[in-house]
């Protein structure tokens, strides 16, 4: 059974994953198989994609994320927390992210 | 899955990325890893003795195609093709592979499959390519194959190999080689290709053999005791005429225009470009005229797509049988006339082929964009020819 999602806990961007800027369009390129369905799938992140995404480092927790985003970007805290567990329980469901437990 | 509002979902081909392709960016690089195969395929263009010392000694290492890699994906590239001669005779091209990917970059890989080993197969399960990997075959039976390749035992290995990539999974494609030893195979080899990895459309085979891409002379002779005649390879690619016919529509739609005195009318040197096996770069796999290739070792990728190609690409033709018949038939397009033709079989960027210019006759003939005498060159409404083709309505079968 899946671990329980949850904005308090902290989550680290695969290592099978390679992220790509091209031209201003933030890719994302699986390294091994189970992450894309069909091998001719590109995944591209939207802007606040893209800035969760370099924010999720292994070692701040997803609270601590969307508190730092608040304070840097002054927007509707509830949509940032939104935005934050959106994209994680999204990048987690194509194995892109990773939680970190402690052992 | 559906689109979300972060991740978006395109397919390779669909996506924006490359539309608005500035001189800088690669979107493709072609990697001849090296010029030697284990095969010593009859109608090779490239193909050097797998034990050719002296060349292998001058392959790239694997820290210098790593560095071109890494510039290569700093300008954007997405993809690259690893070709040779036979990539896998590189023992270390899982090194060379898993750099790539680990750079996120889709690799294609072109392939005999003789030398797919469990270990390989293992690989390409743990770390897609992204891309079908290629398989050429050379024929249905060791028979025919083995004329081909002229190694004994290649029939069975390649056979083993492709058993490898379908136990394990990976996505392939084949394709073949019109050859004398395999003529007679094309539907079985069409059948086949079908039943085995499910492809949809036909497999695709090269036809109308390219020569030497080195002007090895003595190749040559032997590449063009092979070709095919035109007449002959007009039946076989009109042999289901209203595929034919609708396929050609398309094309000619697209591609089909008169040229000018402009040398460069393809892609070559323009969004992608191709090292070979010792670090110069050439503007696409096949073209290695001295004038329009560049040496990586005295400058970078990047100087050559920002400048070096950008400048080949406005070279002009003052032959003057070029400016007679090539800068004015509106075949151009349909006819495989380019610079690495014009290279390969004259040692010059823009002298015509005559080769391919009878293909394109023929085709343009069979099409009815020409008459039985008229040479394209001298036809002044080719365009308007090319426009009523296009529209006209399909013609029902024979009763």
């Amino acid at each position: 059974m899946g671990s329980v999602f949850s904005i308090e806990k902290v989550y680290r961007r695969s290592e099978d994953v390679v992220a790509r800027d091209i031209q201003g369009e933030f890719i994302l390129i699986p390294i091994t198989s189970g992450i894309a369905e069909a091998q001719d799938e590109i995944f591209s992140l939207n802007e606040t994609g893209r800035l969760i995404w370099e924010r999720i480092d292994g070692k701040k927790s997803l609270k601590q994320i969307s508190d730092g985003l608040k304070q840097d970007y002054s927007e509707n805290s509830q949509d940032i927390e939104a935005d934050v567990c959106g994209l994680t329980e999204e990048l987690l469901k194509r194995k892109m992210v990773e939680e970190i437990t402690n052992n | 899955m559906d689109n979300t509002p972060y991740v978006s979902v395109e397919k390779t081909a669909a996506t924006s990325l490359w539309k608005n392709r500035q001189p800088s960016l690669l979107g493709q690089l072609d990697m001849e890893l090296t010029e030697r195969c284990n095969n010593n395929c009859q109608h090779c263009y490239i193909n050097l003795p797998e034990d050719d010392l002296r060349a292998k000694a001058k392959e790239l290492s694997l820290s210098r195609i790593k560095q071109i890699l890494q510039e290569a994906v700093s300008l954007g590239c997405l993809r690259v093709r690893f070709t040779g001669g036979e990539p896998f005779l590189r023992p270390d091209f899982p090194e060379i592979y898993l750099a790539a990917r680990r750079m996120g970059l889709r690799v294609l890989i072109f392939t005999n499959a003789t030398l797919v080993t469990p270990e390989l197969a293992q690989l390409f399960s743990r770390v897609p390519p992204l891309e079908k990997i290629e398989v050429t075959v050379y024929g249905m039976c060791r028979d025919s194959y083995e004329q081909v390749t002229r190694n004994p035992g290649s029939f069975s290995a390649a056979q083993n190999g492709i058993d490898l990539l379908l136990r394990h999974k990976i996505s392939f494609m084949v394709k073949g080689a019109l050859l004398p030893p395999n003529k007679p195979e094309m539907e079985e080899f069409k059948v086949w290709a079908k039943n085995l990895v499910g492809m949809e459309d036909n497999p695709p085979y090269a036809m109308f053999l390219d020569l030497s891409c080195r002007r090895d002379e003595k190749r040559n002779r032997l590449i063009r005791a092979l070709r095919i005649d035109p007449k002959e390879g007009l039946d076989f690619l009109t042999s289901n005429k209203s595929a034919y016919i609708k396929s050609m529509k398309q094309f000619c739609a697209k591609f089909m225009a008169a040229s000018g005195e402009n040398i460069f009318c393809c892609g070559s040197g323009m969004g992608g470009a191709s090292v070979d096996a010792y670090g110069v770069l050439q503007p696409c796999l096949l073209l290695r005229h001295p004038d329009v290739v560049y040496d990586l070792e005295k400058g970078s990728l990047r100087d050559a797509m920002e400048n070096f190609f950008p400048a080949m690409r406005r070279g002009k033709s003052d032959n003057a049988e070029y400016l007679a018949r090539c800068a004015r038939c509106f075949l151009k397009g349909l006819c495989e006339q380019c610079p690495a033709k014009s290279w390969m079989e004259h040692g010059t960027l823009d002298t015509p082929v005559e080769y391919h210019c009878n293909i394109a006759h023929l085709q343009a003939r069979f099409m009815g964009l020409i008459g039985e005498n008229e040479l394209a060159w001298e036809v002044v409404d080719g365009k308007s020819r090319v426009e009523k083709f296009v529209n006209q309505a399909e013609q029902p079968a024979p009763a």
